[in-house]
């Protein structure tokens, strides 16, 4: 056996069933060994979409996603997608071919310092110089990738060691290291101080962020809210916590999210975020939350608490444990005024938009696309205004919601998407995107034909990049500068070029029926939406 | 702005330095010193790092550094909690007029000399960061050639409560 069987047994051991990749040179015993296996080779046509696509696997499985790729071009090219993954601590393996370890640092042929280069960008990252050393660092590195503050893990073996004979392979069933041990278990004193914190609290709020997701804590902080009577607001990461139509469900937080959730947040006396980093997207101002309020900070990361604003309570460890925790405590929350206060602004500031009736409104269609789509539906959405709108409008029922908030990385949902229906392919997946978003993965139509990958993505088209035209219109007085997208292709013709069945809505006026059409059918379809392109989110 | 001492416990591997160095300029903490060296467990080595900044800053340096893979242990401390020291080497160019002077300096200051030409010296002096200062500043008025620092050790005073490993 060769390091390069061992790194597919290492994988099969992990019940890995998907690696998207392009393959090289330098990796090439990988993609040799991988025949042997039953584990599905997906080819990306750019390396970044393979760490987007392995994003997509891990965020509806809940295990780390996989991709592998050359040395180099190819490992650098992937940064952007270990990055997006890092920034939305999505857990991720990323193995990477490398030069000879014996001309390591003699800068030959496709040489690139990858764990250098990604090293602000992971939670950990390996050389591997010995093939005996294989088994124990994939055996770490997945254990690492997804526990504790979940993230990505690269792992970097060059070529001689994949071709190394190896003494004996065997997968450890434990890992043991010194450095790293998370803490899961909330501090009882500290669960008891938040319980006798709510019984005083008159307006107490939960805002919820993606760490709620990643800890599959969904059901035990929508059983807490609803057993408590306490109403719950999200981060744009945390989107999917509550299904949308939830009464107790007041929207997403942030400079783009719902006024009455921002106004929630303002009038709390009592705050809990659970999983969010207080990241400048959806708490403005750190300060605003400490001021006359009790503050509860949980999150897995020890680091995250603090960073952005000095709780009152800070409670660390993972989101499904504590709330497992707060749900054996016994106390009384009273909040109906608070409840009944926080359905008026509902009520009162829901945003009054005035489409323009000669084109689709990104607002409405979205909603009546997610009205139409199966309860268990996974809707990714990129970024741009097209994200904006996802998140303001997509009704989440018992599926998911994807986008990456933290990153934001533009092309990221055509990609993820393709993950997400490879490890799920009985749900429903729909990718929304821009036209400048669209275009920037539009290369994954030919991998969703070759590896029969059914993606629906819908494009809301402008031809501008429209979130950038928006932030020109109101900073630069419409002073635009390089966001038209004209010279895009017709993308009907696009489709039709790779044999993918094409629909148009340019009005309301067909839109139920068009996506009636567009969704009938478990097979891939491109959806393309005309918008206004001075439409403002 | 408020100086503290870290003292990192890592694991004595290629690369760590590298990361931890990273995590500081990414971060934008400042490094006012940083010394490196193996323990008596050859796997460990002990960074001694001096940093300054604000309150959140000192928890987050602490916070992040304890988030890092590689790293094993934290101990933080203020500069009155612990003994320190630094050893610098320090090569001036002399003559018979001021040799005499540099010998009772370095009488004073605890300094030795521990090479020596026709017209150079080199003076060796392991003391408190404030003393090593302090002798570049009396040197300056002779004529510095070189200066090595090691940066500054520092290990928290002994009390009763210390564990042995």
């Amino acid at each position: 056996m060769i390091g390069a069987d061992a790194m597919i047994k290492c994988l099969e051991a992990e019940g890995v069933t998907t690696v998207f990749g392009y393959p090289g040179v330098a990796i090439c015993p990988f993609y040799n060994s991988i025949l042997e296996s039953r584990i599905r080779t997906i080819l990306v046509r750019t390396e970044q979409n393979a760490a987007h696509a392995a994003s997509g696997v891990s965020r509806v499985t809940g295990k780390p996603g996989v991709c592998a790729v050359t040395s180099g071009p190819g490992a650098t090219n992937v940064i952007t997608g270990i990055a997006t993954a890092f920034a939305d601590s999505i857990p991720l393996i990323c193995i990477t071919g490398q030069v000879n370890s014996e001309l390591l640092g003699s800068d030959v042929f496709q040489e690139a310092d990858i764990t250098g280069a990604v090293e602000s960008f992971v939670k950990y990252s390996y050389l591997v110089k010995d093939v005996n050393d294989i088994p124990r660092v994939f055996k770490e590195a997945f254990h690492i990738a997804n526990t504790g503050r979940k993230g990505p893990v690269l792992i970097d073996v060059p070529i001689d060691v994949q071709n190394a004979l190896i003494s004996k392979f065997k997968y450890p069933e434990e890992v043991s290291l010194r450095t790293y041990k998370p803490t899961v278990k909330g501090h009882a004193v500290q669960i008891r101080k938040v319980a006798a914190q709510l019984e005083k609290a008159k307006r107490p709020l939960i805002c919820a962020g993606g760490g709620v997701l990643l800890s599959e804590a969904q059901e035990e902080l929508r059983r807490f809210a609803e057993t408590h009577g306490v109403p719950v607001v999200s981060t744009m990461m945390g989107i999917g916590v509550m299904p949308t139509d939830h009464p107790l469900y007041y929207g997403m937080v942030g400079n783009n999210g719902k006024p009455y959730a921002n106004r929630a947040m303002n009038e709390s006396d009592m705050l809990i975020m659970v999983g969010a980093r207080v990241a400048d997207r959806a708490v403005n101002q750190p300060d605003l939350i400490t001021k006359d309020k009790v503050l509860v900070h949980i999150d897995v990361d020890p680091a995250e608490i603090g960073k952005n604003a000095g709780p009152t309570i800070p409670l660390v460890g993972d989101a499904k444990c504590i709330f497992e925790d707060f749900a054996r405590e016994e106390f009384t929350c009273s909040c109906k005024e608070w409840i009944s206060t926080l359905d008026d602004y509902r009520h009162k500031l829901a945003k009054k938009r005035i489409p323009d009736p000669a084109y689709v409104d990104p607002a409405e269609f979205i909603t009546r696309l997610t009205d139409h789509m199966e309860e268990t539906g996974v809707y990714v959405a990129d970024v741009g205004q097209n994200q904006i709108w996802s998140c303001g409008y997509a009704k989440v029922k018992k599926g998911k919601f994807l986008t990456t908030g933290g990153m934001g990385t533009m092309g990221y949902s055509i990609p993820a998407a393709m993950g997400v229906k490879t490890a799920v392919p009985e749900r429903q997946v729909v990718a929304v995107c821009g036209d400048g978003s669209f275009q920037m993965s539009m290369m994954e139509l030919a991998t969703m034909c070759q590896h029969d990958i059914p993606v629906k993505i819908v494009v809301l088209k402008n031809n501008f990049l429209g979130m950038v035209r928006q932030f020109q219109h109101f900073t630069y007085k419409d002073h635009y500068s390089v966001v038209d997208l004209s010279g895009s292709p017709d993308l009907e013709k696009l489709s039709q070029a790779y044999g993918i069945p094409f629909l148009r809505l340019t009005d309301m006026e067909k839109c139920d029926e068009t996506i009636e059409a567009f969704l009938r059918e478990d097979a891939s379809m491109l959806l393309e939406c005309v918008i206004d392109p001075m439409d403002l989110v | 702005m408020k100086k503290r001492i870290y003292s990192v416990l890592v694991e004595n591997r290629s690369g760590v330095l590298g990361k931890v160095a990273g995590l500081f300029a990414r971060r934008c903490f400042n490094i006012d010193s940083l010394a490196v060296g193996e323990t008596d467990d050859r796997t460990v080595s002990c960074m001694t790092i001096v940093s300054s900044g604000d309150e959140r800053t000192i928890e987050q340096i602490e916070k992040q550094l304890n988030k890092k893979l590689d790293v094993i242990k934290v101990k933080t401390f203020a500069e009155r909690q612990c003994i320190t020291r630094e050893l610098m080497l320090i090569k001036i160019k002399y003559n018979k007029n001021n040799r005499r002077e540099i010998m009772e300096l370095c009488e004073i200051m605890k300094a030795q000399i521990v090479d020596m030409s026709k017209h150079f010296m080199m003076i060796q002096i392991c003391d408190e960061p404030e003393k090593i200062k302090l002798m570049i500043n009396m040197l300056q008025t002779i004529s510095i050639v070189e200066v090595a620092r090691t940066g500054t050790l520092a290990l928290c005073k002994c009390s009763e409560n210390d564990e042995s490993r």
